[in-house]
């Protein structure tokens, strides 16, 4: 079992959880994910790692509530703990020799870009740190954010912080104003990692984004997760989950993310059902 | 006088219009009085021909010997001296071209059943005897085993009962590797599967799941201690301290090392047929495909949280077992199944009983016939697969006749899900974080005939070494692996 030992709810629908893990704690890297499974009837989910710390042996995962597994982890709290913690998997980062980044994350992507934002900045690169959500009741980390890159600016999309636009929005300025990146890194939803690389390609500026698709294992057993890479099938979970956003199919990619939408719709009914009886339950007892 | 009817005792089985169903065991087993009157038919060879046949020397003749005398517990304890999982075996080995092949009975008539023999005895131990778990006493040699399939269970065993402390390392949540993710319920129940661990474990084996070598460890801090390594401390979120510390791992972890490895990661990564389309929603690996429903048990769902989807009508490209696991598999969730094999079905891997049950349960043999594209909807979801028929030309240099394609023989399988069965890769974790561990250039890892790496105190077997084959071949190796590890670290 893999304790929770802290919770920090970052807004209202994305959570802070800190994993009592030794082994995955040991040897994790920015980029790289766990798998975890709650129960015994479990699905396996993969999450980036968003924090590590050795010493304590405990990893951070932030997630948003998207779907049943996500929402049933957020029932849980400090003292409960996960049936399973598997990781770390996939390739880490690899930031190496890169002077000059654009770090880019959109909503949960966030949590994902703030550690390879701070690696970069940490390492002495000069990191411009470009984040974008919904509005500004949902802005996350900001403290953490401003302290790991030299320039950070946040955008909501209806402008409720100041800053009317799209992730994209920021970075076209950048670009045009001639500011030359040696790379620039996206994370967040597959049509905001899209189009950062549609924005980048004509600067022939090197772009990197994080996959995240439906995985079962994770070590490369499954192919679930397979991405067609500059015409080539590659496992996320093996090759990845970093690559290059020139070379990815984004229509697959896409249509890929939806394979088993109906069944998550399903699935995320029942656990609405499931907490209802709960709820319901709990106040026929409370009511005795 | 022994019982010299040609037939093998049949075995029992659920119907197939009513197992095609559900997922409960086809077989359903020998009663005793089936069990001893085949044993009956046993001459009990001298020369014992049978034993040669079998990959881990079971002493076949003598423990038929006890089942004809009634005494199961004594012909349990005889299939044990050699086999630590005689429940699986009795299910799932390709008997035909082992054992029962070189049976007397087999030169005219039908071989003995040995194999449901075997299964019996295993049976009835677990329901009915005792499983013994004697071991030598402890001689402070440590092993750790990299995968929990059927050669890694099987050199952890061995080792143990040698007095070695054993931990077996698995990547996934549940040990039993293709045991519990490949092959399905109906075949191989998993309850079953959980008993034959539970008696390796009582022999002191500790299994560590959620653990991936590759990633977590290396095989060389195996060797040499998981506390040993520095490396940066940490990474982590604002409220957490900064500082960096030289301890490099948390004290939660035990500072084990080992005086030798089995890798016995198995053949982990599937093959697809570069094909158009192989990455539309619909199509699975049949590893995916099997894993979703054995593993998560999808078949449940929405009980279980894991889903999979097969539509109307299923594809399953391949023709080995795993192809007939996932084509029964597809027929029990209510779907119409074809498989397509390049190939005629007398060059078919699989065994000729799976067949026999795939057809039994409605499952259509497409032979002689060549996907070469899927096709999608507007929403990448599959439609249809296009085929070519084949024709046999020349033998290859395995003497099996290459298919040729019949020019112009070009057609649409209306289908909604495509199941990927043409074979595995050995897992590349392993050989990219262990450079100095020889492998082939297809990426199995090479060893001796005893399982001896290149490289020292390391040893493989499995599926890692020879790319994908059978549960029992897998158990061979470990067997000689674990036989290896004790001659070299004698003293």
């Amino acid at each position: 079992m893999f304790p929770i030992v802290k919770k920090r709810v970052l807004n209202p629908t994305v959570t802070l959880m800190e994993i009592k893990a030794p082994l995955v704690a040991r040897k994790a890297l920015p980029g790289q994910f766990i798998i975890f499974r709650i129960d015994e009837e479990g699905e396996r989910i993969p999450l980036t790692i968003a924090g590590y710390d050795r010493e304590q042996g405990t990893v951070t995962i932030i997630f948003q509530k998207v779907g049943y597994t996500t929402e049933k982890l957020d029932t849980l709290n400090e003292g409960d703990a996960l049936l399973d913690f598997v990781g770390p998997l996939g390739e880490p980062s690899h930031t190496e020799g890169v002077k000059r980044a654009a770090v880019i994350g959109g909503g949960l992507g966030v949590a994902i870009a703030y550690p390879q934002a701070k690696a970069l900045h940490e390492a002495g690169c000069e990191v411009d740190l470009i984040v974008g959500f919904r509005n500004e009741e949902l802005i996350i980390l900001k403290e953490e954010l401003a302290a790991s890159c030299k320039e950070l600016t946040v955008m909501t999309d209806d402008g409720s912080n100041g800053h009317k636009g799209f992730v994209t929005q920021a970075l076209q300025e950048k670009l045009e104003a001639g500011v030359q990146y040696d790379e620039v890194i996206a994370i967040g939803p597959l049509p905001m990692m899209r189009a950062v690389c549609e924005l980048t390609k004509p600067y022939a500026v090197k772009t990197i984004v994080s996959m995240n698709p439906v995985m079962i294992d994770g070590t490369g057993m499954c192919g679930g997760c397979r991405v067609t890479v500059g015409g080539e099938t590659k496992f996320a979970c093996v090759d990845g989950p970093d690559f290059d956003g020139h070379l990815i199919d984004w229509d697959e990619a896409i249509a890929r993310s939806r394979m088993f939408r109906k069944e998550e719709a399903q699935a995320k009914e029942k656990g609405h059902l499931c907490r209802r009886e709960a709820m319901i339950e709990e106040a026929a007892k409370g009511a005795e | 006088m022994p019982n010299m009817s040609l037939k093998k005792n049949p075995m029992p089985e659920q119907e197939p219009a009513i197992r095609a169903a559900n997922f409960k065991e086809v077989a359903l087993g020998y009663t005793r009085e089936i069990a001893m009157a085949e044993a009956d038919r046993c001459l009990g060879c001298k020369h014992a021909p049978c034993v040669t046949g079998c990959p881990v020397n079971v002493p076949i003749p003598s423990f038929i010997a006890k089942i004809k005398e009634g005494d199961f517990q004594a012909a349990y304890e005889i299939i044990r001296t050699q086999n630590g999982l005689p429940a699986i075996c009795g299910r799932v080995c390709p008997q035909e071209t082992q054992c029962e092949s070189k049976c007397v009975r087999g030169i005219k008539g039908e071989p003995v059943g040995i194999g449901r023999l075997e299964r019996f005895a295993a049976d009835w131990a677990m329901n009915e005897g005792q499983v013994s778990a004697e071991t030598a006493p402890k001689n402070g040699k440590r092993a750790a085993v990299v995968g929990s399939g059927p050669a890694g269970l099987t050199c952890a065993a061995d080792l143990a009962r040698a007095g070695w402390t054993v931990t077996v390392y698995e990547a996934l949540h549940t040990p039993g590797g293709v045991l519990m993710y490949g092959i399905p319920e109906f075949r191989l129940p998993k309850a079953l599967v959980q008993k034959e661990i539970d008696n390796i474990r009582k022999l002191g084996v500790e299994i560590v799941t959620n653990a991936v070598v590759g990633r977590a460890m290396t095989i060389d801090e195996l060797l040499t201690g998981l506390r040993r390594e520095q490396v940066p401390s940490q990474a982590s979120l604002g409220d957490s301290k900064e500082s960096q510390s030289l301890v490099g791992a948390s004290s939660d972890l035990n500072d084990d090392k080992y005086d030798a490895v089995f890798v016995g990661s198995g053949a982990g990564l599937p093959n697809f047929q570069k094909i158009p389309g192989e990455s539309l929603c619909g199509v699975y690996s049949a590893n995916e495909f099997l894993t979703r429903i054995n593993l998560m048990k999808a078949y449940t769902f929405p009980q279980a949280d894991t889903p999979v989807k097969v539509g109307q009508r299923v594809a399953v490209i391949g023709g080995g077992n795993v192809a007939m696991d996932a084509a029964r598999c597809a027929r029990r969730l209510g779907a119409e199944v074809s498989i397509v094999y390049r190939r005629s079905e007398a060059e078919m891997p699989a065994r000729a009983e799976e067949v026999h049950h795939a057809k039994e349960e409605g499952v259509n043999f497409l032979m002689l016939t060549n996907p070469t594209a899927i096709k999608g909807d507007e929403n990448g979801f599959v439609s249809a697969m296009t085929c070519v028929k084949m024709a046999l030309g020349e033998p290859d240099a395995r003497g099996r006749r290459r298919p040729v394609v019949i020019e112009g023989s070009e057609f649409e399988l209306p289908v909604e899900t495509v199941i990927v069965a043409i074979g595995n890769s050995p897992n590349p974790l392993i050989k990219k974080t262990t450079p100095d561990l020889p492998t082939e250039t297809w990426g199995g890892i090479t060893t001796d005939e005893m399982g001896r790496c290149g490289k020292l105190h390391v040893y493989a077997g499995g599926d890692a070494v020879t790319g994908a084959a059978t549960v029992i071949l897998a158990m061979g190796a470990g067997k000689k692996a674990a036989k290896a590890i004790i001659e070299d670290h004698q003293g």
